[in-house]
């Protein structure tokens, strides 16, 4: 029981690495107000980079940085129909997500063509700390991406509470106005975050298809960069509370991995379905709490006269 | 006035223009993959178009785009945003098939209507899930639809590789996920020996009844206000949570409808390949983009569902003749959502520029009249 509890929860702390990039990238995008429901759309294509580049290269670095690179400029691209043409941001989302989709799947088909697998980063044992009894197994012992996964929510916290730039980003969001009165460059501003946002998008698709799964196929993410953006607003647009349902998220997920693997005699497809139900519930507790997104998500910032 | 005209028509161009933008973004696509872009397109054209089977085609491709970009129609307009139409078209699937297998002996016309109405009853529902959470617990509609896609997808999937699966796949022990071949009397009526099926007709019938809706009732004004403007509509007194609700229920059961007629229409069972798009072919995603390059207007969206028919069918066809795998009219389609989303700057400044010029002939009017008096 004890050995089932612990690969449970070494699993699911793997697991949290994807949706801890996308939605901290999220969270700096919305807290300045722009709405990137894209995000699938980019992990996909960062994963699809990151794999490609392993598969011809065989370097893992050069992968990551690929994803980054591609996600970075998927980032522009969504800031410029978003800040810049001030687009509706939930049908921009849209078009970004299936662009993503459709072009990941075209390179795929195009450049791969079949299912293999590839050598992803292994997992790094922290020298002295991973020797601790169970935590060091659980904590310590895992692959470069998760470590800095969870370092990013720290960063993030102290970038958004106790910097310049994060009272900028929180003050763009909240009060454009106020902010462009002081002399914030709002445009600027919101480039920045979104196109963060890309990066880290992007380094969620690596850590699925060079890190974690070490394979890619059409639709890898299964939606999980929606799932994301819901993270979001269920961790409030805090870091720390992000990690809780990031965590909560990749519970379901390696529990429901768990049952299929030991075989327990309940349909995969229930299983399956089981983080999309879990969002849908997570979404509905939320609005009961008196938390309220950023003034302006979603607002393109026009100057008055 | 003829001023004011001509940049009418230039609005209306715009999709276009996204269309041959993307289009042109396709080609150099198509270029870096190191094939002719000529002889791809000249492939796809054929495949679209190139003989009576072909256009038949092309139009059955077109007719669930038609049903899905109607029902979009309908929710952005009333400013709720409704990314559910996989979910919706499988669900309204699914339960008129289910209920066709259960009922083979009733007589085929009314086993046909009534498995359209349920296949529009519970596509209503499944989106109706999704507008009553945004209309009274703010849960965000685009998320909320989504996850009811993979939910309904991965149902879709438990039931057809148990409960439903076709009695002889078991026999044989295949077990490939697919119900029997519903009874043939259920079949719709084809329009001519082709694989062109009653349903587009049926399509068009309730494009009219949406713009009707939309336009000339007052349950339609009530819901392109709430769309409009919220503030406006609660200061005149309009339950705008009743509304965001009823336009999620209007646009589901549209596709709902949509996935029924696709079941007795043309595949005459569902199956699945296992991954979440595997009947509906991605239509709930593809009806998005018809409904916006239709400019979200129900008789607008009956061509933009015919273009994006053709280059489904046509891509097929690219596929088999240049190996352009026809995942790049996924990326096209991405494309054109985003450049007309992105062109409508355009539209706004252009509305900017006739209230301003409404304003200074105003102040004339105002000016003239009191040195008249």
């Amino acid at each position: 029981m004890e050995a089932i509890i612990m690969g449970i929860i070494k699993s699911a702390i793997r697991l949290a690495t994807p949706y801890l990039y996308a939605s901290i990238g999220e969270t700096l995008g919305q807290l300045s107000g722009v709405l990137n429901l894209g995000v699938d759309g980019v992990m996909l294509m960062g994963a699809f980079s990151a794999f490609y580049t392993v598969v011809k290269t065989g370097n893992l670095v050069l992968g990551l940085l690929m994803a980054m690179l591609v996600g970075g400029v998927f980032g522009l691209l969504i800031a410029f129909i978003n800040v810049t043409l001030k687009a509706e941001q939930g049908i921009s989302g849209i078009g970004v997500y299936i662009f993503g989709l459709g072009l990941s799947s075209l390179l795929f088909r195009v450049l791969i063509g079949t299912v293999q697998t590839v050598n992803g980063f292994a997992p790094l044992h922290i020298p002295w700390l991973s020797k601790i009894p169970i935590l060091g197994e659980i904590f310590f012992q895992q692959n470069i991406l998760v470590y800095g996964a969870f370092l990013l929510i720290p960063l993030s916290w102290f970038v958004i509470n106790k910097t310049p730039l994060g009272l900028s980003i929180r003050a763009v969001g909240q009060h454009p106005e106020a902010a462009d009165s002081l002399g914030v460059n709002i445009v600027r501003i919101r480039y920045l975050t979104v196109i963060i946002g890309g990066i880290l998008s992007g380094v969620a698709g690596a850590s699925l298809s060079i890190a974690l799964l070490n394979v890619f196929q059409q639709n890898l993410t299964n939606g999980m960069g929606f799932i994301a953006v819901a993270l979001v607003y269920f961790g409030a647009w805090r870091p720390v509370s992000v990690l809780t349902g990031a965590l909560l998220f990749s519970t379901v997920n390696a529990i429901q991995i768990w049952i299929q693997v030991k075989g327990i005699n309940i349909p995969s497809d229930f299983t399956l379905m089981l983080p999309y139900i879990v969002t849908i519930i997570v979404l509905t507790a939320m609005a009961k709490r008196h938390v309220r997104p950023p003034k302006a998500l979603n607002k393109p910032f026009e100057r008055g006269e | 006035m003829n001023d004011r005209n001509f940049r009418e028509i230039l609005m209306g161009l715009i999709p276009l223009a996204a269309f041959l933008l993307a289009l042109s973004i396709g080609t150099l696509l198509i270029a870096i993959l190191g094939i002719n872009p000529l002889v791809a397109y000249r492939a796809l054209i054929k495949g679209a178009f190139g003989s009576l089977n072909a256009i038949a085609d092309t139009v059955v491709k077109a007719t669930p785009l038609l049903f899905v970009g109607l029902g979009i129609c309908i929710a952005f307009r009333a400013g709720v945003l409704n990314i559910g139409g996989e979910g919706q078209l499988v669900v309204g699937a699914l339960s008129a098939t289910i209920f066709c297998l259960n009922f083979p002996n009733l007589p085929g016309w009314i086993l046909a209507f009534i498995a359209l109405l349920i296949g529009l009853i519970f596509g209503a529902i499944w989106a109706g899930i999704a507008g009553f959470l945004k209309a009274y617990f703010n849960v965000n509609e685009i998320l909320s639809t989504i996850m009811l896609n993979y939910i309904a997808a991965y149902g879709m999937n438990y039931l057809l590789r148990g409960p439903i699966m076709d009695p002889l796949q078991v026999q044989l022990g295949s077990f490939i996920p697919q119900t029997a071949r519903l009874s043939q009397t259920v079949d719709l009526p084809r329009l001519i020996p082709t694989r062109l099926h009653f349903g587009t007709v049926i399509a068009v019938v309730f494009a009219i009844l949406v713009y009707i809706l939309l336009w000339r009732t007052t349950i339609g004004f009530r819901i392109r206000m709430v769309g409009q403007n919220i503030q406006a509509s609660l200061a005149s007194g309009i339950n705008v949570q009743k509304y965001m609700v009823l336009a999620f229920i209007l646009s589901g059961a549209l596709i709902g409808l949509g996935g029924a007629i696709e079941v007795i229409g043309v595949h005459h069972r569902i199956f699945t390949d296992g991954s979440v798009s595997g009947f509906t072919g991605s239509a709930g995603f593809n009806g998005i983009v018809a409904a916006l390059f239709g400019q979200l207007h129900p008789i607008g969206t009956i061509p933009a569902s015919l273009l994006l028919g053709a280059l489904l069918t046509g891509a097929n066809k690219m596929q088999r003749v240049v190996q352009i795998p026809s995942a790049l009219i996924g990326a096209l389609n991405g494309l054109i959502v985003l450049f007309v989303v992105g062109s409508e700057f355009l539209r706004r400044r252009q509305t900017r520029i006739m209230e301003k010029t409404a304003e200074v002939k105003d102040s004339c009017k105002t000016v003239h009249q009191e040195e008249k008096s």
